[in-house]
């Protein structure tokens, strides 16, 4: 079965990958069709996801574990929104409402509190790093923020200078890192595609 | 046609080098924040505390799900590891495919250590599926689960730095690691054990996932000076009046 599965994977994605390179038409239409079954699969993934997710909250108020009320909210909220989405569609007022009126507030708010937490670990930062490279990292940034940030009298006088002096070595690391990551990337994916790493069937 | 010379040059360098790696193993560099995850493993087990992994986002449809698939190399390795704790390691994800994979590679982990009896498919949970909620979901664990060492790896975004906040308040270790340039900046400025750029990729070698893992880092190596001496003869020539 182990070896059936890495077969299965490996030919999937040979075939997608050789699809991008040689656009034939036999290619094309084989490689259109292994990414609808992917997508399709996927979606079936989600549902099981959230049925993890019930089932994980319903474990932790069945055994009375900490906040576990949190979990019986999560669970009747998530079947009133299910059922709703169901029956009425998910253009219905209600469900409209859900979303405006709960879910993104919820996230606002989280944004909100990810704000002052930035602000607070830059502020740790010095305490718990005090070498040259954190000195840098924290006055570029607050250079950076002055330079670019709106101000009642217009844009701060040499905020140019900055953008380009500043902004030359930042785009430079920038790109440098992601050349790292696109190299990881690819070696990554080719370990997958050769079934050297396996994170499915079980191997 | 130059990006299939460069996939099929990879693939022969990276097939060769780990034929090559098969009797002489590498040398790695010292990286403190794998250093320090191998001591927090151990402790964990001796302690009888969790190991929380959060595996990000990374959906397995995009290039951002290659941070996700490093991420399970090294969740492999480090279920195995902590198999016989009395309290198994919990994996969050924020995607459900990844989430599914997780259980795979949490029970694939038990059953090479001879434990499988011991896996439970709670310990691998799908969080949320927003950025948000995935965030909301993941910081409970850290709090109430006994949870001793956080390693967050993969695809993140800014809401990483409220698990890097609720780690330090409850004075968890963390090592974390993400493919994406704002949460690096985030766990740079927020974490004890940043991994900044491709270190995320060098996570399977530094905890024993195998010769391959170590031969990715080598043909890394490798292309990376390619890419260095191709960017440096390109600035020559543009500089001697060649425009291309």
């Amino acid at each position: 079965m182990r070896v059936f599965t890495a077969a299965v994977a490996m030919a999937s994605g040979l075939i997608v990958l050789l699809g991008y390179f040689y656009p034939l038409d036999a290619l094309t239409q084989l490689r259109v069709m292994l990414t609808d079954w992917a997508i399709i699969i996927a979606a079936m993934a989600v549902l099981i996801g959230i049925a993890n997710l019930v089932f994980t909250q319903m474990d932790r108020i069945r055994t009375r574990q900490k906040n576990g009320a949190y979990g019986a909210l999560l669970v009747l909220s998530l079947i009133v929104t299910f059922g709703f989405g169901l029956v009425f569609g998910a253009e219905n007022q209600f469900m409209r409402l859900a979303m405006d009126s709960i879910i993104v507030p919820v996230e606002t708010s989280l944004m909100a509190i990810l704000a002052v937490t930035l602000v607070y670990a830059s502020i740790r930062l010095l305490r718990r790093r005090a070498d040259v490279m954190t000195v840098i990292f924290l006055l570029v940034a607050v250079v950076f923020l002055i330079a670019i940030m709106p101000t009642p009298i217009g844009p701060v006088p040499g905020d140019w200078l900055v953008i380009q002096f500043a902004g030359m070595f930042s785009r430079g690391g920038a790109r440098g890192l992601l050349i790292g990551i696109a190299l990881g990337t690819l070696l990554t994916g080719l370990r997958v595609l050769f079934g050297i790493d396996r994170p499915y069937g079980g191997n | 046609m130059f990006a299939l010379i460069l996939v099929l040059f990879t693939a022969v360098l990276l097939l060769i080098i780990t034929y090559l790696r098969r009797k002489s193993p590498a040398i790695l560099r010292r990286i403190e924040a794998y250093e320090r995850l191998n001591r927090v493993v151990g402790l964990a087990v001796e302690n009888g505390t969790r190991l929380h992994i959060s595996l990000g986002r990374g959906n397995l449809f995009t290039s951002r799900g290659a941070s996700a698939l490093a991420g399970l190399a090294m969740l492999r390795r480090l279920a195995e590891r902590t198999s016989m704790s009395d309290r198994p390691p919990i994996v969050t994800s924020g995607d459900a495919s990844l989430s599914i994979l997780s259980q795979d590679t949490l029970q694939a982990g038990y059953r090479a250590a001879g434990a499988e009896d011991q896996y439970r498919v709670s310990t691998g949970r799908l969080a949320g599926l927003t950025p948000f909620s995935y965030a909301a979901g993941t910081i409970p664990v850290t709090r109430d689960e006994m949870v001793s060492a956080n390693v967050v790896i993969g695809d993140f975004g800014s809401e990483s730095a409220l698990l890097v906040e609720a780690a330090d308040r409850e004075d968890i270790h963390l090592i974390a690691a993400s493919d994406n340039l704002s949460a690096q900046s985030i766990f740079y400025a927020s974490a004890q054990d940043p991994l900044i750029g491709e270190e995320l990729f060098a996570s399977g070698a530094y905890v024993g996932a195998g010769v391959s893992h170590e031969a990715s880092l080598q043909v890394q190596d490798v292309l990376r000076w390619l890419i260095i001496l191709a960017i440096g003869v390109g600035a020559l020539l543009k500089l001697m009046g060649f425009n291309f």
